[in-house]
């Protein structure tokens, strides 16, 4: 019997929305004549959804559906200033932006809206479907498309909106490290489990069993993809990839896909993942942001996994086929635990 | 090896946790709405930087070191002028102001990166000079034929050699081969509680030492840009990267253009991972445009995105946990070293990140950390997923399955008895909220089949907080270890308080080096939004006034970093 299983734990947080910069982020909301709104942002799509996610916020903060709100970055001269997505910020700082200036674009809106319903503003609510009615009295409505014309042609309003996020900046103490890094942390832990062949040394990462609290899953579709790809990536972190194999040593450093590899389809772990949501305060809806934490916790919960299935501790990443039985050999032959 | 993975990947929202601090009756957030852009990346027609070729589109290939460390004496491009396509050779006297450091955009940090090297080189892979030529083949053809005149200097690779004395110097701005914090030490402190005394008093000492490979960001689509001429003296830059205004503010700086003559355009970008802040090709681009009056694309390959473009660097932790035998953790010590490579890049405010970071989510009543940005003669490190938290958190959890063994406990329940719950002290000094560690134990746990005991699965990160977690410690041990002379002490730590050595402005083309001068904005005072620490102030002098400095944007009139 060469082939051992075993299983490893790991749990981390993670700070969102780093603010030692003080970099603020900014948004512009404004509607044309038909009602249909255009979001300007400096924020890049990485492919983690920037544009989905804004879009998402923009149409549930002016209450109109998501097909009326079409989300445009990133061009400087008609974006305002944004300093990037990075930092686990983008959903968090730029989320916060759009709803303050579709709040503002919302008010001039039910504004416009009161004065054809000659009700007070105060009174109005949307349905999220493209009216806007009396509160409690559903006949009493006007579309917005009519809102946003009555703005533009009779009344002279603009229905358009300003916003900015900005968490004054933190300062760090010299002597001590006091400082607010962040307002929020988003966390996770999870059980891997792998098969390691003690002749060879390879590993194989065959399951995850996970936890993630996000905040809020703004759109859980955005967020499996971010978790999936993530515990991919911490995965082919632990045990697959590095640009300099002899580190600190600089030879035999990979410069194609050939030989910096990285795990293909038939070598995924199955992942079930669990999605919880504790609201941040300051988040926008709560949401925090779950694209840079996903993948930390795999790279420990593997090398834990390779302990408990053969009796080799990993410290130094990442996990080779050389490093487990080398291990393996000092310790005078495989020694499963199975203690998890 | 399907067949011994019996179950499909699984997905759940469990509504049931923290439901009553949730709104769920929602019209557009927390539904699965299809991407925006979804449609034009399957269908291949979603635009990318790369597909605005201009008609007469030219090429910029760099001619890079073959050495770790090397002195210039000299750069022969007579040959390379001749070859065919060659339109324009670029070094490092034509680029405005060749010096810069990124974090200058939030007045962190000295510059310390030449976008074309001229002195020397201090990594394998350094630019020396550019290539535009018609064609990418003709670039590269080129690139061959420039003749560098190198005088081969002592090299370092490791972090812990890197500081020793005697070391060599790898980056002159910080002769100690360390990133300087606060104008005072060479590495960011942490500092809570009486460690050595906890680790003294503790039932079990455990030591470790953990190494986090430097790994590349890889995305699809490498790192590039392609700039053209405006109307008006603009500038178009078509760009991939994942900080719009990073990357225009740094090209403002290096080619000393008001941003008012950029437009940057981007925003669809085909993966980025942190790979995309460093804002090397819109300067250059720019800058070939400037040159030749002509459309210009710079643009790595593969080779280049994983070896010359910057990786996320490697960390060596040594971590040091005091535990009692009960599984409470009373004492961690850590020493960290984040490999910068040659330049300082993002790691120095990787480091604060991380700083802020420790212990990880565990309420430890004495933690001690420093944490180190060094500097060695390799591809300059970067941002990547999870930056300043990934090694350490490798480190940190690695080590949790050491403890455990070692006092005999269920590695799960280990976590959920140190686990951080709201309203606890941390060792930055801030309380604890909308912690949720603790669930996310007893789920994964749950998932997996592990048994807990009754008192680990009645936990909450909403109970056993606060109280007399929620203090700072009486007596918190502090040091002056690490310090480092002539560095003056302003957020912008400049050296010696004497500005940065100005670079070299070459000969542009008519209108092209408008200056763009503007005073600092004067630094607010900051605030202080939490009780003071126990930690003694032994200098309360107010900071180094900065400098008017030119061309850069500024996002921010900030103290950071400063000490107060």
């Amino acid at each position: 019997m060469t082939l051992h299983r075993g299983r490893g734990f790991a749990a981390i947080n993670y700070p969102i929305g780093m603010n030692l910069g003080g970099d603020p982020s900014q948004a512009l909301v404004h509607s044309n004549p038909d009602g249909k709104f255009t979001v300007a942002l400096s924020a890049i799509d990485l492919g983690q959804g920037m544009k989905s996610v804004t879009r998402q916020i923009a149409a549930e903060t002016l209450g109109v559906p998501i097909a009326d709100v079409y989300v445009d970055t990133a061009d400087s001269d008609t974006g305002p200033h944004d300093m990037g997505s990075f930092a686990s910020r983008g959903t968090h700082r730029m989320g916060n932006a759009v709803i303050q200036a579709s709040l503002e674009a919302r008010a001039v809106m039910l504004e416009a809206a009161a004065e054809e319903l000659e009700v007070d503003a105060g009174d109005l609510v949307t349905d999220g479907q493209g009216n806007i009615h009396v509160r409690g009295a559903p006949s009493r409505t006007i579309t917005t498309m009519a809102a946003a014309q009555a703005a533009q042609f009779r009344q002279g309003r603009t229905i358009a909106g300003r916003g900015i996020f900005l968490v004054p900046l933190s300062e760090v103490d010299p002597e001590t490290g006091e400082m607010s890094p962040v307002t929020t942390f988003a966390h996770a832990a999870l059980v891997v489990e792998v098969e390691v062949d003690a002749e060879t040394g390879e590993v194989e990462v065959l399951d995850i069993q996970s936890a993630y609290e996000v905040g809020r899953a703004l759109n859980p579709g955005l967020v499996e993809q971010q978790l999936r790809g993530g515990a991919w990536m911490g995965m082919s972190h632990a045990a697959w990839e590095t640009t300099e194999p002899y580190y600190p040593d600089r030879d035999h450093g990979p410069v194609d896909f050939d030989h910096y590899a990285m795990p293909g389809p038939g070598d995924l772990a199955t992942h079930h993942i669990s999605v919880l949501e504790r609201p941040a305060e300051d988040g926008p809806y709560g949401g925090k942001g779950p694209g840079e934490m996903c993948a930390n916790p795999v790279l420990p919960a593997v090398v834990n996994a390779i302990y408990d299935a053969v009796g080799v501790r990993i410290d130094d990443l990442p996990v080779t086929p050389e490093k487990v039985l080398r291990g393996i050999r000092a310790n005078g032959g495989a020694r499963p635990r199975q203690a998890l | 090896m399907s067949d011994r993975r019996s179950d499909r990947n699984g997905f759940e929202m469990r509504k049931d946790l923290f439901a009553d601090e949730r709104d769920d009756d929602l019209n557009e957030i927390g539904k699965r709405i299809r991407r925006q852009d979804i449609e034009g990346h399957v269908t291949g027609r979603s635009p990318f930087y790369d597909d605005h070729l201009f008609d007469g589109l030219l090429h910029i290939r760099c001619v890079r070191s073959p050495h770790h460390h090397a002195r210039i004496r000299r750069i022969d491009t007579s040959e390379a002028d001749r070859m065919e396509g060659v339109v324009r050779i670029v070094t490092g006297r034509d680029v405005p102001v060749n010096l810069n450091t990124l974090l200058s955009l939030l007045d962190f940090g000295l510059d310390d990166e030449p976008l074309l090297s001229e002195g020397k080189v201090a990594y394998r892979g350094e630019p020396v000079a550019a290539v535009i030529a018609r064609t990418e083949a003709q670039a590269r053809a080129a690139t061959r034929t420039v003749r560098v005149d190198w005088e081969v200097l002592p090299h370092v690779l490791d972090v812990e050699e890197a500081l020793k004395p005697g070391a060599p110097t790898v980056n002159e701005t910080y002769p100690g081969n360390a990133f300087v914090y606060h104008g005072k030490y060479d590495h960011q402190k942490l500092r809570y509680g009486d460690v050595d005394r906890a680790l003294a008093e503790a039932d079990h000492v455990i030591e470790g030492r953990y190494q986090m490979s430097p790994i590349e960001q890889a995305p699809i689509e490498t790192c590039g840009a392609i700039a053209a001429q405006e109307q008006n003296g603009r500038y178009v830059c078509y760009t991939g990267t994942q900080a719009l205004f990073f990357s225009l503010g740094t090209a403002s700086k290096l080619l000393e253009l008001p941003s008012s003559r950029l437009h940057f355009i981007g925003g669809t970008v085909g993966g980025g991972f942190g790979g995309k802040v460093d804002s090397i090709h819109e300067p250059l681009a720019i800058l070939g445009t400037m040159l030749t009056g002509q459309p210009c694309k710079s643009q790595w390959d593969r080779e280049e995105e994983m070896q010359v473009g910057a990786p996320r660097g490697a960390e060596r932790w040594y971590l040091t946990d005091g535990v009692m035998n009960d599984g409470r953790i009373v004492a961690r010590k850590f020493t960290g070293y984040f490999d910068s490579g040659a330049y300082t890049r993002l790691t120095s405010y990787a480091v604060i990140k991380c700083a802020g970071h420790l212990p990880g989510p565990y309420t430890i009543p004495n933690v001690h950390a420093d944490v180190y940005c060094v500097y060695t003669n390799r591809t300059p490190a970067t941002a990547m997923r999870g930056f300043g938290i990934t090694g350490v958190d490798f480190a940190i959890e690695a080590h949790m399955d050491k403890v455990a063994e070692t006092v005999g406990l269920h590695p799960v329940e280990l976590r959920i008895l140190n686990a951080y719950r709201d309203g606890d002290m941390k060792a930055h000094r801030r309380l604890a909220k909308n912690c949720a560690l603790v669930e996310c134990c007893q789920v994964a746990a749950q998932k997996a089949g592990l048994r807990l005991s009754p008192d680990m699965l009645a936990a909450s990160s909403k109970t056993g907080g606060g109280g007399p977690r929620a203090e700072l410690p009486a007596h918190t041990a502090t040091d002056q270890n690490g310090l480092v002379e002539g560095f003056s002490s302003g957020s912008y730590a400049r050296k010696g308080g004497a500005p940065a050595s100005p670079a070299i402005v070459a000969t542009l083309p008519p209108g092209a080096s408008a200056p763009a001068s503007r005073p600092a904005a004067p630094a607010p005072e900051p605030k202080d939004p939490a009780p003071r620490p126990d930690a003694p102030r032994a200098d309360t002098s107010p900071p180094a006034r900065k400098p008017a400095r030119s061309g850069a944007m500024r996002f921010s009139s900030l103290s950071g970093f400063r000490r107060r």
